[in-house]
């Protein structure tokens, strides 16, 4: 089963490197998981569990200039892109450390300075708002490369045509990755999608495609690579779509009793955080160490969990802050 | 001063704004190569180029989103809705995100954008082309609204509309384009929130905005023959609202009638009522009265549209029988 063993020790510490970043998503949401059913977190918590190597691998193909737009799923594409837990599990308890203050939540992290530029709640809408972004970068002449996360049920709104026909007539500098896990909330995609390929789609517009299986990490960073590297020289967007599956239901709401527990069985054979492990242990690295890593990695979340335990609500003057911006 | 139309005024703020700042871009269907739909742009794309002034497909979601998006990361779109209308079709961006990414990211990212584009009845468009949409957005804290009625004020206010860091949804009366009015030439902004008295008067205030402003002043005209003096309160921004100087009239005059373009239920002439109603109830000698569209979809028949609009009789009409 496992292909692709790291070669040399560059490829090792790259993977390992992936690997601790998806088990840091994994153990936050595993702590976010266990706040919401205590009450600690309130709304919707839609977890990613499952689908970490898109986010890991997608995000590790940018730069620091590049921007991120994700979804209300949002929490494994922030820690992806380094945000520190701390302010990510405070937000979660709507606390004023929060990374949006605590007016944010699950759904809306947003981190102006590393180029995070949110987690938007409506399906689809933000799609648009990525080319807008990608946009701005043609317009200023940088040479950013915006890319964007959503479902393949977002891909039936008009946001997603739209964006994607304005991005391709304008050759902007974004790659658009479905994270197609097949279930639209409790609509699974062939219910869903005339053309269950959503990647096919980019005939539509004349823009380059790809389509991946998303339980390996390092193939899903270079994939998207050579679709970022595509918009940085100016030859505009691509469509990728990345296969994947989440384990939890849609939100901490929902048992998930469309699917069968063998399809959910199935999926979980692939977890693509076994696979980075198992991959690691072929090339060499030992289980203890392994083994030391995930319990550094808990000792991490633990802390973030406490800090968003003690810190404080946003103090009520915030309530009127913020709604129009402060003038400078 | 210049005799400019209102059109021109528009023009020439957007010009001179992109002139100064290199952040403005002007998008929306044909705003370039067709000069605008209603002509606003007109000359613009060759002064500024295609990479400024930008034609799009019609796909408001979409070109809406892209001006959002920009405008995170420090661009000053003006986005232009070819009607109000068909800017129902990007109210999710309007609201859902223009509006919002300030407040849910604490304060990260500011919204520097402009909606702008024309609104109200023109000359028998019918239902879908016939409407006012001022109060719809007026709802949503977070967008500023700005419904100027005057040459002078439109050239003024879209300035401050530019320069604000929070998204303008700015209202030009579609009836108003081609209506003509002094300019003063150097150049000038009108604060966002700031009404004007535009007419003094001392037994009743008349608290308007945009085109509705001619009805009240054709009919403040007819009454004054009558021997009845109206105070025309022109809001202009209607958020921010100029509270006080609306109750500042109606502690002089005792009696209020708001006069607007947009249907009666739930409209904005209804939060006037209610906060005079609240902030100077010691000081009205008679309920707070509105003058409106008529609660239906506009026809096309002409002698329905006339019915169906606000008008100077109408208003004269409601003044008198306050009086009474
Ligand atoms: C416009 C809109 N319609 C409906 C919803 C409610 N909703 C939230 S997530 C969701 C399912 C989206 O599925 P998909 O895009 O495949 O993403 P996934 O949750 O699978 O990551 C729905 C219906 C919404 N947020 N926005």
């Amino acid at each position: 089963m496992v292909s692709s063993i790291p070669k040399d020790s560059q490829s090792v510490s790259e993977l390992k490197e992936f690997y601790r970043q998806m088990v840091l998503i994994r153990k936050f949401e595993e702590a976010a998981a266990k706040a919401y059913s205590v009450g600690k977190i309130g709304g919707f918590l839609h977890l990613y569990i499952g689908q970490e190597a898109v986010g890991v691998g997608s995000i590790a193909a940018l730069t620091p200039k590049d921007y991120i737009v994700s979804t209300y799923r949002d929490h494994g594409h922030a820690l992806a892109r380094g945000l520190n837990p701390k302010p990510l599990m405070a937000e979660l308890f709507g606390k004023g450390t929060g990374i949006s203050k605590g007016n944010g939540g699950s759904m809306h992290f947003f981190d102006r300075n590393a180029h995070f530029m949110g987690g938007h709640g409506i399906v689809g809408g933000h799609i648009s708002l990525a080319a807008g972004i990608a946009f701005a970068s043609k317009f200023k002449k940088e040479d950013s490369v915006t890319i964007c996360f959503f479902g393949e049920g977002a891909a039936n709104i008009g946001s997603f045509h739209e964006g994607l026909n304005l991005a391709a007539i304008w050759k902007l500098p974004v790659v658009f990755i479905c994270e197609n896990n097949h279930y639209a909330m409790g609509t699974p995609e062939y219910r869903a999608l005339a053309v269950k390929d959503v990647s096919v789609r980019a005939y539509a517009y004349d823009m380059a495609r790809d389509h991946i299986e998303g339980d390996e990490v390092r193939k899903v960073r270079d994939h998207v690579q050579v679709a970022v590297e595509r918009a940085r020289r100016g030859e505009g967007p691509t469509l990728i779509e990345v296969s994947t599956y989440r384990f939890r239901g849609h939100s901490m709401s929902d048992p998930a009793k469309y699917r069968t527990k063998e399809e959910l069985e199935a999926y979980k054979k692939k977890d693509p955080l076994m696979r980075a492990r198992q991959e690691l242990e072929l090339g060499g690295i030992k289980t203890e160490e392994l083994d030391k890593m995930d319990l550094e990695i808990q000792n991490q979340i633990d802390e973030a969990y406490q800090f968003a335990e003690t810190s404080p609500e946003p103090p009520l003057s915030q309530l009127h802050k913020y709604v129009y911006a402060e003038d400078k | 001063m210049a005799i400019l139309t209102y059109r021109e005024a528009l023009n020439r703020a957007m010009t001179e704004e992109m002139e100064k700042d290199p952040s403005i871009y002007l998008m929306g269907e044909e705003v370039g190569h067709y000069q605008g739909a209603y002509k606003v742009s007109q000359g613009m794309l060759d002064k500024f180029g295609e990479e400024r002034v930008i034609d799009t497909p019609i796909s408001e979601n979409g070109f809406a989103g892209i001006g959002v998006g920009s405008a995170m990361v420090g661009l000053r779109p003006i986005i232009e809705f070819m009607t109000w209308n068909f800017s129902l079709v990007a109210i999710d961006q309007i609201i859902n995100s223009a509006a919002k990414m300030n407040y849910m990211s604490g304060g990260q990212f500011p919204m520097p954008i402009v909606f702008r584009g024309a609104g109200g009845a023109g000359g028998r468009l019918g239902a879908q082309h016939s409407q006012a949409f001022e109060s719809w957005y007026a709802h949503c804290p977070g967008l500023k609204v700005v419904c100027p009625a005057t040459p002078k004020d439109a050239y003024g206010l879209l300035k401050s509309s530019i320069r604000d860091n929070n998204p303008t949804i700015f209202i030009e009366s579609e009836v108003l384009y081609g209506s003509k009015g002094e300019v003063p030439e150097q150049e000038y902004t009108i604060p966002l929130g700031l009404g004007e008295i535009k007419r003094k008067g001392t037994d009743i205030t008349l608290v308007t905005w945009s085109r509705a402003l001619g009805f009240a002043e054709e009919a403040a005209a007819i009454l004054e023959k009558e021997g009845i003096s109206v105070e025309i309160v022109d809001l202009r921004s209607l958020r921010p609202l100029d509270e006080n100087l609306i109750y500042e009239s109606v502690k002089k005059t005792n009696r209020a009638v708001v006069v607007e373009e947009g249907w009666p239920v739930a409209g904005f002439g209804a939060q006037i009522a209610y906060l005079i109603q609240k902030n100077a109830f010691a000081y009205l000698d008679h309920p707070v009265e509105r003058v409106t569209q008529m609660d239906v979809p506009m026809s096309y028949a002409a002698n329905l549209e006339r019915m169906s609009l606000p008008n100077a009789t109408r208003v004269a009409d409601t003044i008198r029988e306050m009086l009474q």
